[in-house]
This record gives structure tokens, C-alpha cells and sequence, in this order.
């Protein structure tokens, strides 16, 4: 069989292998603790500054001490938005989207059961915030505001520059979970009011167990963990040192092909893309096609099932994701799609190709080909399908005794 | 990725009696579209016989739905009606050498299909008797719409009860943060309807009585005088700190055979909560004293003592 394809870099990437080589030696002689006096420690404090600046530089932070490292995207956003509720007790309220990642949601959900006034902004059809209705809701009651930079999903870019800016002109808090878009897009966090910012290592070719919180200087805080100085008091535990060195050499990385990436990427995209909609009927894009990440494209097809379409892909060597809610073993399907208002019988068919800079040209031949037969072979085992259409009013055709 | 057996895992890639049937004769449409997963079954009868002769199916579903699909035509052709109707989920999930817990619902989607198709043909309704919820302990495949059905029948209060009643929660035990959320759920509604229920009338029991039913209370062995007294009084020092910590507290002023005259005192005086607090006071020493009690206010002594 051929070589497996990965479609699927918004779940994870690959490690670079320049990454892997510049991590090895902190597994073997370069062991020491940075915080220590001798010498053991003093070289592994160096690598550490030296990846801090490579992420300073990929985020266009003004200060290395505003760059934080942890241990993942999840743990960056806890931090911020309980950093920000407990650093400012007057204030009980969180703005955030019905789309962001569970990473947030979650945390909003449990924030709320503790007595936090959680504002979740709706999205249109294509996944677009009302600023109108964002601008209404900021108040000297809200603690932070907290919109994903890109959806994980559908790639849709939130303009989190403009709500940080209207969130900082009322004196609030601004908080982007950029896990999607670090890498991807070219980000100047200096020129901006973006008070934090999550990104996650393994989005862009570094390891996982190894994230970031951009932390602006003079930005109140509160750490999430407590312990030694390390990360200036601001997150204890001994540093993930060869994750963070590996960390740097993806950042650096990821700035280097960021052309590549809203280039190149982006034409194997948008070939795929077209070629799979021209090919299968009942087909759509969801989210907002104008204004995206490069590498994603998130497909809905109607009248079938995502773990399906997942499976057979993965027979044929293909790596995808699906909103499905088969994949995640919830009983609905993804929240971002049902938030866009797109029908069950399509969001359950939703599935998410996500390139990287190493998609070859022959990979999405091969994607091309395989997609058509799937599907073809799927709606002929669905109730709703009838020959070479839907059935004559899908939902009038096929309306099961619901469970 | 699912652990799948590699029956289901056969049964998907290549179904067995996948697509419309000519000369059906009996059909049945059942599913979720919510959770994915749609099933119609077409059966061709022989009337004279009630036997099975052919069974096709059409599924808008994952991969064990398509499989199970597919194993339950395999299962059921050439069986009479009346053997069919005896085939269970498990029997589904068997013949695929098991199915993930979160896929459990897969196969009784299969049977109820089944079961849709038979009165379809018998002329009669169907009607589906279970609704799902959300996969809370995954150990044992049990829902939450199960969990707060129970949980409600039998006024249960603790997840060791509920692991008793449902085995939810025995096994690795990573569910009982969900499990507490239910009873606290439910325990909320209880109070909500407590509070209802004596709006109106100031001298009505404060509690409802199917809660002390439910709780069935263990038949104590009988105790003295003082005994009852001295555990009344424990009782209420166990609530005690529960109320300090909404500042406000409690004090037992006298009991009368089955009437505890209690005094709510601090923030718990005219508390909106006050009926439910005292309700929950009531359950608790129901189940101590393993005796019927009525808690109080302390002002209605002087109505009694008249």
C-alpha cells in the first residue's frame, strides 16, 4: 500500500525532524536543571532563553519575559481566564463564542455552575461573530473576553485584533486561544491590545506537552500553579527543557515557511476543495470560505455519517476528522456546526481535511480519487438516498420513530 | 479511533443485505438523528408462516451502526416472528464479538428497528420505550437519562447508592463527578417542588412524604428515650456547619413524640429556602432515626401545647 496520507494537522503535526534533533541532546547530556548553579544547569538555562526569544519572535512580542511556557493549549487558557476572574473579584463575567474549543467551553460551563455570568456570542451561518451584539455586552463587569483566533473546525479567523482593541478601550481583559492560527498566520502581538494568548506546541511541529501563554507585561496575574520560580513565579514546576528547546526550533520554523503556508498550502487547499465539490453532489464548504485558515477545508456531506466516511478514508490510507458525533462518543454532533445552524443530516457528515507545508501535490490526487467512491458507496446504504439524488424530500421519505 | 472487533469491522466494509428490498413486506424506521444514527429495516413475511424470508436495511449511521445493521438481517433471516422478536441488543452486540460501550446504543437501535418492522406488518403501533442520554459510566454502558430516572424513583442521595441501583460508577470510578452533578440536579428540583408544596398552608409538613417513603429507612433497632434524643442532636450538629456556612444555623427546641420543634436562626430566618432546609432536615432524621418524624418551626409549639 502506499504511503499513508495525514490530512489531519488541526489535530496534531508531525514533529520537524530538525525539531527532534535539537531535542535529543536534552534527554541525554544536557540533562541539567536550568535552575541550578553549576554548569549542568547554566547550558539548559541558555537553550531555554534561546527558544523563548524564537517564540517572542514568531508571536512579534515586545518583551521574552511575556512568553510562558506550560504544558499545553488547554493549560494556557485555564490559566488565563481563571488568572483574570481572581485577579479581579469585582468581576463575574466572561465574554467568549459558542464555537470555541472545549478547552474553554468546558471551563466556561464549570465556571458558570460556580456562579461566573458566562456570555456565549453566536455565529452566523458561516460562523461569523455580530460585533454589534459583542459591543453591547462589554461592561466594568466582565473580567476578560476570550474568542478563538481561528476555528479548530472550520479555520473561520475571528478579528480578535479589533474586539481586543474595543475590549481594552472598556478596560477589559482580552484573551485569544491561537492554537489554530500560530504558524499560520502572521502575528504582531506588539502592534496589538491582545492581552493573552494560548498557543499549543503541537499544532506547528513541535512535540506535544509543550504550550505557551503570552502574558503582556503589566497585565494582571494570577498563576495557576504555585510552587518554585520558575517562569518567574508565574508557572512552578521544572521546565519541559528539551519540549521547550523543541518548541523554539518549530517556531522558528513556522516563520520561515509561513509564506509556504498561505501559499502553496493553501493552492493544494483550494484544489482539493474544489475537486471533491465538483465531484460529489450534496455537497458544501462550511464556515467562511473568504476568510480562513489556508490549510483547512471542513466539507459537509449530506446524508451520510462522518465515522464512515473517517473509516473507509483510513482504509484507503487516508487521515481525516469528522464533526460527526460518533467520533467524539458525545450523542451530539459538533457544537461548532449546530452553532452555524447546519442541518443534522449534514453535520453529521462533516469532515475536516487540515494540509501542512509537507502535503504533496500527488497526496491530494490521490484524495481526489478516493473521496467520489465513498461517498457513492455510503449513500447507497442511506435511507435518505434514492439512486443517484436524495430521496424525494429527504426528511418526508425517511422520518424515523425518533429514540 | 474505536476499538472495533474485527467482525464489525467486516460487517462495515462489506454489509451483508445493505439497500432497498423489492417485495418488502413489513418496515421499520427507527433512529436519532441527533446522536447520527437512522435504521430503516425491510422484511419480506411469509404469511403463512410468519417466517422471515429475506431482511435488507438501510442506515444513515457510523461504522458499528452499519455493522450491527448488517449482523441483525444475518441474525434474523429464516427466523419465524415470534423468534425474532426474542433477539436482544446483546445478542447483536455478541454476533459482533462486542461492541465499545459508547456503541452499545448502536445494537438496541437494531432491535427496536426490529421490533417497528413486526408491528409493521402486525398492523399495530410501535412505540419506542427508552429515551437516551448522554454515555456517563463508561464501564458499564449506563446513560444519564437512566441514572436520573433511578436516582428520582428511590430518592437516591449518594453515588455508592446509585452504584448500588445501576452499577454506574463501580468500575473505574472517573464518573462520579457526573454522577454527584445528576443528584445534585435532582435534588435541586426536590427542593424546588417542596417549596411549592407548602407555599401555601404556614402549618403543612414541610417535607414531601414520597421522599421519606423513597428513602426507605433500615427498621432500627428500637431505642430508648435518651438514645433518640442523643441522635436527634447528632443529627442536627452534622447539618449544622452546611448552614453556618450560608450563615445561618439551627437549634432544636423540643421534641414531641413524632414533632421535632426546631428554631432556624441567622440568614435561614426568612429565607426563601426555609421549607426546603427544613424538608432536608426532616430526610435526614428520618433515615437516622429509621422512624417517620415531622420537623417544625419552634412557633408552632405554643398552636400544639394548646
Amino acid at each position: 500500500m502506499d504511503k499513508p496520507i495525514y490530512l489531519d494537522n488541526n489535530a496534531t503535526t508531525a514533529c520537524d525532524p530538525a525539531v527532534v534533533e535539537a531535542m535529543l541532546p536534552f534527554f541525554t547530556e544536557q540533562f541539567g536543571n536550568p535552575s541550578s548553579m553549576h554548569s549542568f544547569g547554566n547550558k539548559v538555562g541558555f537553550a531555554l532563553k534561546e527558544a523563548r526569544a524564537r517564540v517572542q519572535n514568531l508571536l512579534g512580542a515586545q518583551f521574552d519575559t511575556e512568553i510562558v511556557f506550560n504544558s499545553c493549549g488547554t493549560e494556557a487558557d485555564s490559566t488565563a481566564i481563571l488568572s483574570a476572574l481572581r485577579a479581579q473579584p469585582e468581576r463575574n463575567q466572561v465574554i467568549t463564542t459558542t464555537v470555541e474549543h472545549p478547552a474553554i467551553l468546558t471551563l466556561c460551563d464549570y465556571l458558570e455552575k460556580e456562579g461566573i455570568i458566562v456570555q456565549k456570542l453566536k455565529v452566523d451561518r458561516r460562523g461569523r461573530l455580530d460585533l454589534d451584539e459583542y459591543k453591547s455586552l462589554l461592561n466594568d463587569r466582565v473580567a476578560i473576553v476570550s474568542a478563538m483566533w481561528a476555528n479548530n473546525e472550520t479555520g473561520t479567523i475571528f478579528p480578535v485584533e479589533e474586539m481586543a482593541e474595543l475590549a481594552h478601550a472598556k478596560g477589559i481583559m482580552f484573551h485569544t486561544d491561537a492554537v489554530q492560527a500560530v504558524g499560520k498566520l502572521p502575528i504582531d502581538l506588539k502592534s496589538s491590545k491582545i492581552d493573552m494568548l494560548s498557543l499549543s506546541g503541537h499544532k506547528l511541529h513541535a512535540p506535544k506537552g509543550v504550550g505557551v501563554l503570552y502574558l503582556r507585561r503589566n497585565t494582571r496575574f494570577r498563576p495557576l500553579l504555585r510552587g518554585g520560580h520558575q517562569e518567574r513565579g508565574r508557572r512552578a514546576g521544572t521546565e519541559n527543557a528539551a519540549s521547550i528547546v523543541g518548541l523554539g526550533v518549530a517556531a522558528e520554523l513556522a516563520l520561515q515557511h509561513m509564506h509556504t503556508e498561505n501559499t502553496e498550502v493553501k493552492r493544494l487547499r483550494d484544489r482539493l476543495e474544489r475537486a471533491v465539490l465538483a465531484a460529489v453532489p450534496n455537497t458544501f464548504v462550511t464556515g467562511d470560505p473568504s476568510n480562513r485558515l489556508p490549510n483547512t477545508s471542513n466539507i459537509a456531506f449530506e446524508y451520510i455519517e462522518g465515522e464512515a466516511i473517517l473509516l473507509l478514508l483510513n482504509k484507503m490510507g487516508i487521515a481525516a476528522s469528522s464533526g460527526s458525533a460518533c467520533t467524539s462518543g458525545s450523542l451530539e454532533p459538533s457544537h461548532v456546526m449546530r452553532a452555524m445552524g447546519i442541518p443534522y443530516t449534514a453535520a453529521h457528515g462533516t469532515t475536516r481535511f487540515s494540509l501542512s507545508r509537507w502535503t504533496t501535490e500527488a497526496e491530494i490526487d490521490r484524495v481526489i480519487a478516493a473521496v467520489p467512491p465513498i461517498a457513492a458507496q455510503l449513500r447507497k446504504l442511506s435511507p435518505y438516498w434514492n439512486g443517484d439524488g436524495p430521496a424525494e424530500d429527504p426528511e418526508k421519505a425517511f422520518a424515523p420513530a425518533y429514540a | 479511533m474505536w476499538e472495533y472487533s474485527d467482525k464489525v469491522r467486516e460487517h462495515f466494509f462489506s454489509p451483508r443485505n445493505a439497500g432497498p428490498l423489492e417485495g418488502s413486506n413489513a418496515v421499520g424506521d427507527v433512529g436519532s438523528i441527533k446522536c447520527g444514527d437512522a435504521l430503516r429495516l425491510m422484511l419480506k413475511v411469509d404469511p403463512a408462516n410468519e417466517t422471515i424470508l429475506d431482511a435488507h436495511f438501510q442506515t444513515f449511521g457510523c461504522g458499528s451502526a452499519i455493522a450491527s445493521s448488517s449482523a441483525l438481517t444475518e441474525i434474523i433471516k429464516g427466523m419465524t416472528l415470534d423468534a425474532a422478536l426474542k433477539v436482544s441488543n446483546q445478542d447483536i452486540a455478541d454476533y459482533l464479538d462486542g461492541l465499545p460501550p459508547e456503541k452499545m446504543h448502536c445494537s438496541v437501535m437494531g432491535r427496536e428497528a426490529l421490533q417497528a418492522a413486526i408491528a409493521n406488518y402486525r398492523g399495530e403501533e410501535w412505540k419506542d420505550d427508552h429515551e437516551e442520554g448522554a454515555l456517563i459510566c463508561k464501564c458499564f454502558a449506563i446513560d444519564a437519562v437512566m441514572i436520573e430516572d433511578v436516582v428520582r424513583a428511590n430518592g437516591l442521595t449518594k453515588v455508592e447508592q446509585v452504584t448500588n441501583y445501576t452499577k454506574a460508577g463501580g468500575g473505574c470510578s472517573s464518573c462520579h463527578e457526573g454522577i454527584e452533578e445528576i443528584l445534585a440536579m435532582v435534588a435541586d428540583d426536590c427542593d424546588q417542588e417542596s417549596e411549592i408544596v407548602t407555599a401555601a398552608p404556614v402549618c403543612a409538613p414541610p417535607a414531601k412524604p414520597e421522599v421519606m417513603n423513597a428513602s426507605k429507612p433500615v427498621a432500627a433497632p428500637k431505642m430508648t428515650n435518651f438514645q433518640r434524643m442523643r441522635r436527634i442532636e447528632e443529627v442536627v450538629e452534622e447539618i449544622r456547619p452546611m448552614l453556618q456556612r450560608d450563615h445561618g444555623d439551627i437549634e432544636i427546641v423540643e421534641v414531641v413524640g413524632r414533632n421535632i420543634y426546631v428554631n432556624l436562626k441567622g440568614a435561614c430566618v426568612g429565607c426563601m429556602m426555609e421549607a426546603a432546609t427544613l424538608g432536608g432536615v426532616q430526610t435526614k432524621l428520618c433515615e437516622a432515626l429509621g422512624e417517620l418524624v415531622q420537623v417544625l418551626p419552634a412557633a408552632m409549639l405554643a398552636h400544639a401545647s394548646v
